[in-house]
């Protein structure tokens, strides 16, 4: 039991994560799913982070990804705007804010490992899987590479390998799901030097950041970025400014995306079983429109076969000017063809 | 018809317009080879940011002009509009190539192309709007060449084959028109889970009924331009019992499109009201998006309304090209354009050249197709041995 405090205090609350199960990974359905009780996740406190970019050597060195081109102890790189990216899961950006007493702030960017992922709701191969752990898991060996996930994911976290001609795979963070299983914690957690990462029960991760806004109200923005956003995320923030300043969309609202989908979803029944009825009636009614039609045409060719004389030319004529114009050439063709057939009976086998 | 095609062959070999196309075709093959060989990044300005680009936007134009072949079958056989009958294969030929092309361009949109049939038979995401997309996009092109298959039939002199075909038709119609409804409407859908990346003027929880709208009106328009473009370019190709109907498909097909676009102006506009949008119109995006809603769809339903009332040919033709442009205007500020909106500049995606090209070359693809077939097979004119029956 050599659990030091820093240690302890980055498992917040982990006594029961060893009830964590493995690989049973549920699938992303149309039902509502409120998240796993038990699931874990990690809360980012942003006035605590020092921008150190230690959390990024940590997860470079977990995913064995090469070293990058600027050393992670070179901090120029914090006035770029970075995102995520295939050897990268995880950037911390610098961002200037309006607030008086610090003129800077940071954000760490990976994965939010969403409670219904927008990623996992559109992937036609379901691809994504929340798992009971908290990570949103994703299989590259069903993914076909169309990248909606990336189009629908409202916070712009997964990358694609567009150089790999053959086998490109999309990229993002796993929240350590491998560590998560050897009872490790994920790598950015551990190597943080400030607590500003602490890894836990996502709903003791929500207690304890509770508490700091409430113990520090001046401190803190009375808002856990996250615990709604898009309907939760495993990923929590808290800042001492407004999330907007530190890059994050304040538009997201708490619906998930799968929300905004299954009602164009449940329609496709609904026109199946409609539209063939309403075809169908439709194909009935112009069917009659037809008979009468040719029910005219009938009587016209009937009027002119029983009188060749003047008068029933004059019948067909009023008779021809009552049909419209378009069926008009069709009466007239079928009068002809008629009155040949009617000079050339034994001829009669018109199969057309 | 043999020999006047062998004729047209030989006149129009070097024209100008073959030239381009020839130039388009060699260097599309380039881009093809590199796209296959050096993967998407090598030939896209695709990013992390924007992983769809103008593929997916030439994708989105492809199948609401495919409209074309639903929405003429359903006005012949459906609603019994059988003096337009010949018009309905040179419109399922359409549909046939837009759908056949948008297949084509997946494949070099998607990352792993080869795992197209994963979603059907390795692991079903049906929570997925792109699913449902795929199975009925699938069904569709089987339909669509059933449909085009007494043409080709005709063409290959299978009497017996083709007379079964012929029988399936009012099937075949039925079942194509219940998998556009659903798979042009889940286009739309598409764009309906990422609310926070498309401009607010064209997200709308109804862009599955606009898309659906979309392709009627499209579908007709793309008809009337392509018949237009039939007659002065291949005119050779067309046959007796087209010349007569012609004049009442186009009459008939403007004055629908003109009601189904005043229809939608307003559903647009129902749309901005109820998720209450309107203060984004005093923005330059309001500008844009105005720019849509009067020239690409309120004048041409004028024009249309016009033209059908005076039978002026050479107005609705010319407002037909309006009106496929106003779709190509929507597609492109839902694809590409209004997405993403908030991103700052140095993150929007802009083409790259080799996509430009890939882009025209399936265009190119599909115009040169269009013109093999119509030659060939009786699309426009009927075969002798079947006069007056397709
Ligand atoms: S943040 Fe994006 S990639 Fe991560 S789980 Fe949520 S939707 Fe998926
Ligand atoms: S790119 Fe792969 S993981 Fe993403 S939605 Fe497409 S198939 Fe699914
Ligand atoms: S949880 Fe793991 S993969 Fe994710 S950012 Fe941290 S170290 Fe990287």
């Amino acid at each position: 039991m050599s659990i030091s405090r820093r240690r302890f205090l980055k498992w917040a609350g982990a006594a029961n994560l060893a009830l964590i199960p493995g690989k049973s990974a549920i699938a992303a359905s149309n039902r509502h799913f409120e998240g796993y009780p038990q699931g874990g996740g990690v809360l980012f406190d942003s006035t605590l982070c020092i921008g150190c970019r230690k959390c990024e050597k940590g997860c470079n060195e977990v995913n064995d990804f090469p070293a990058p081109v600027k050393p992670f102890d070179d901090l120029s790189v914090l006035d770029e705007r970075r995102r995520t990216g295939n050897t990268a899961f995880t950037v911390v950006n610098r961002y200037k804010t309006s607030d008086g007493s610090d003129t800077t702030a940071y954000r760490k960017i990976q994965c939010n490992h969403c409670l219904e992922p927008a990623c996992a709701a559109v992937c036609f191969v379901k691809a994504f899987n929340k798992t009971p752990t908290g990570a949103v898991e994703y299989d590259a060996s069903v993914c076909v590479g169309c990248r909606y996930c990336m189009m629908a994911c409202p916070f712009d976290v997964p990358t694609f390998e567009y150089n790999e001609a053959f086998n490109p795979r999309v990229q993002k963070c796993t929240l350590c799901q491998p560590r998560l299983e050897e009872g490790l914690l994920p790598g950015c957690v551990e190597i943080c030097p400030t607590d500003a990462l602490i890894f836990g029960e996502r709903k003791k991760l929500l207690k304890i950041a509770r508490n700091r806004i409430e113990n520090h109200p001046d401190q803190y923005i009375d808002h856990i970025y996250g615990e709604h956003e898009m309907g939760g995320t495993s990923w929590l923030y808290l800042s001492g400014v407004p999330f907007k300043e530190l890059g994050m969309k304040e538009d997201l609202g708490i619906k998930p995306a799968l929300e905004f989908t299954s009602g164009a979803l449940s329609a496709v029944p609904i026109v199946i079983g409609l539209w063939p009825v309403l075809l169908l009636g439709m194909y009935g009614v112009s069917k009659r429109l037809d008979k009468e039609a040719l029910e005219e045409q009938d009587e016209a060719i009937k009027v002119s076969l029983e009188n060749a004389a003047e008068e029933a030319a004059k019948k067909l004529e009023t008779a021809l000017n009552k049909a419209d114009k378009a069926k008009k050439r069709e009466i007239e063709t079928a009068v002809k063809k008629a009155l040949a057939e009617a000079e050339s009976p034994q001829e009669g086998n018109e199969e057309s | 018809m043999v020999d006047e095609t062998k004729a047209l062959r030989k006149k129009s070999l070097l024209t100008p317009v073959n030239i381009i196309s020839g130039i388009i075709l060699v260097a599309g093959l380039y881009a093809t080879i590199i796209r296959f060989t050096q993967g998407l990044g090598a030939v896209t300005a695709l990013s992390d940011y924007n992983p769809w680009g103008i593929w997916i936007w030439f994708k989105l134009v492809a199948i609401t002009l495919a409209g074309a072949g639903y929405t003429t079958c359903a006005a012949v056989y459906v609603f019994g509009m059988k003096r337009y009958h010949s018009a309905v294969r040179p419109a399922v030929l359409i549909g046939l190539l837009g759908y056949t092309l948008f297949a084509v361009s997946l494949v070099y949109d998607l990352g792993r192309p080869y795992r197209l049939p994963y979603p059907f038979f390795v692991s079903q995401g049906t929570t997925s709007v792109l699913f449902e997309i795929g199975l009925c996009v699938a069904f569709y092109l089987i339909v669509l060449y059933l449909e085009f298959s007494p043409a080709g039939l005709e063409w290959l002199g299978f009497r017996k084959i083709r007379n079964i075909a012929v029988k399936a038709t009012m099937a075949l119609t039925m079942f194509g028109i219940i998998l556009s409804t659903l798979h042009q409407s889940s286009l739309g859908a598409l764009y309906l889970s990422a609310p926070s990346k498309l401009h607010p003027l064209w997200y709308s929880g109804y862009l599955p009924i606009y898309f659906f709208i979309t392709s009627i009106y499209g579908g007709l328009a793309m008809v009337i331009f392509v018949f237009w473009l039939s007659e002065r370019y291949l005119p050779d190709n067309i046959g007796h019992a087209y010349q007569e109907e012609k004049t009442g498909v186009v009459l008939g097909f403007a004055k629908a499109i003109s009601m189904v676009l005043v229809g939608y102006f307003f559903i647009r506009i129902f749309g901005i009201s109820t998720a209450n949008s309107w203060h984004h119109l005093f923005s330059s995006w309001g500008v844009l998006f105005l720019i849509e809603m009067l020239v690409g769809i309120l004048l041409p339903a004028i024009l249309f309304a016009i033209g059908a009332r005076e039978k002026n040919i050479t107005l609705i033709r010319w407002t037909a090209v309006l009106t496929i442009l106003g779709i190509i205007y929507n597609k492109f500020f839902i694809s590409t354009y209004a997405f993403n909106w908030q991103l700052s500049p140095v993150d929007r995606y802009f083409p790259s050249g080799l996509e430009v090209i890939l882009t025209l070359f399936m265009i190119t693809v599909g115009v040169v197709a269009f013109r093999v077939i119509t030659s060939l097979m009786p699309v426009f004119f009927e075969h002798k041995d079947y006069p007056s029956s397709h």
